[in-house]
């Protein structure tokens, strides 16, 4: 992993979401995505909607799509623990879902709090009939979000990429 | 309280719908789980361009902004229950920092969980909607109570730029269960057919 690969790849996986055709990008914010969010944000052909809790846009996108929007959800792992019924509402009606996941209490994590839902996150998505992606190395960023998007927008499914902790940089309050 | 008031507010819920919705082929409307689902099917049949939501409390108003922001165009009614606005307040803020102009919502305030046994909501108490959605950031938040509020509120949902929301308070009633379609991918598939025509296999 050079050190270019590792700065560039939130540009990998905005580039990769235009790619796809992703017109809607809804987030709660959170450092990990922080520099994808301003891709998003200074993207005018996407619409960012920022959200109070991680299950808005699980609805959001399923009106998106009901109007040929494209979108995609940008969250940390805690926001998974927050969407778990309105998964429901993509399951039942086979809306594509893609989801990016910074992890959270998984490598290195300073704040125990935090462990509890991300050790769960893989486990609840696939109990939620989701798909899991792991993205771990900075230059397999921008095709294994081509890759996501791909199944859930072909396969109308629910599909997360888990945005490992490793890859991110453990979290510290001194920045 | 005033948890008795419910049964003494004038208008009928259905009789609202019926009014809202009638001779409005060309409203997208997303229609919370519960009576206001029933509501919508009763007042304009199992209509395409209704998706009416058997779950996901608390998200019909944010179904109803990802669609508005998709479909600028198009005008977006929202049309839901105290019970299930409750549960999404969150929505109301996010949909004050987009401020889509095409999207309106509609809550049908009987201040009970009707699908449960009409157990009083928040609403039979000190809770306001309205005042909510303005603290929210709402630009456009209405009050009916009564035949002469609704006149006036009825061509405000459908037309007047917003977002618009308006709480109305309902009689509670039980009344007949007039179900949609319901399956998801079903009334997903007849949705997009009906707005996007050949795009909606894209």
């Amino acid at each position: 992993m050079t050190e270019t690969a590792s700065e560039q790849w939130p540009d990998d996986i905005h580039a990769a979401l235009g790619a796809a055709g992703v017109r809607q990008v809804a987030y709660v914010p959170d450092a990990g995505h922080a520099r994808l969010i301003d891709l998003c944000v200074g993207d005018h052909a996407m619409v960012t909607v920022p959200l109070t809790t991680e299950e808005e846009g699980v609805a959001l996108l399923a009106g998106a799509w009901l109007g040929a929007a494209r979108g995609a959800l940008l969250m940390q792992s805690s926001g998974i623990g927050n969407c778990v019924n309105m998964f429901s509402l993509a399951r039942e009606c086979r809306f594509p879902l893609l989801m990016l996941v910074a992890m959270r209490g998984q490598w290195g994590e300073f704040n125990p709090w935090q462990v509890p839902m991300g050790q769960a996150v893989p486990e609840v998505l696939r109990l939620c009939q989701g798909l899991v992606f792991d993205l771990d190395r900075a230059a397999m960023a921008g095709e294994t979000v081509a890759a996501a998007a791909r199944m859930a927008f072909e396969g109308q499914a629910i599909v997360a990429v888990l945005i490992s902790q490793r890859l991110i940089g453990a979290k510290t309050f001194v920045e | 309280m005033g948890e008795g008031r419910g049964a003494e507010y004038p208008l009928h819920r259905r009789a609202v719908v019926a009014r809202l919705l009638g001779g409005r082929d060309d409203l997208l409307v997303i229609a919370g789980l519960g009576a206001p689902a029933w509501d919508v099917t009763a007042a304009a049949g199992d209509r395409a361009l209704t998706f009416p939501l058997w779950g996901a409390m608390g998200g019909a108003a944010m179904v109803g902004l990802g669609l508005a922001l998709a479909q600028p165009e198009r005008r977006v009614v929202v049309v839901t229950g105290d019970g299930e606005m409750l549960m999404g307040l969150g929505a109301l803020a996010t949909i004050a920092a987009r401020q889509p102009a095409n999207l309106a919502i509609v809550v049908l305030d009987n201040e009970r969980y009707g699908e449960t046994g009409m157990q009083p909501t928040h609403t039979a108490g000190p809770t306001d909607l309205a005042a909510v959605a303005v603290g929210a950031g709402l630009p456009v938040a209405i009050e009916v109570f009564d035949e002469a509020d609704l006149e006036a509120a009825l061509p405000r949902i459908v037309a007047e730029p917003g977002p618009v929301f308006v709480n109305i308070k309902v009689r509670a009633e039980a009344l007949p269960l007039v179900m949609p379609q319901k399956d998801g991918a079903t009334l997903k598939d007849r949705f997009r057919g009906a707005l996007l025509g050949a795009r909606a296999g894209e």
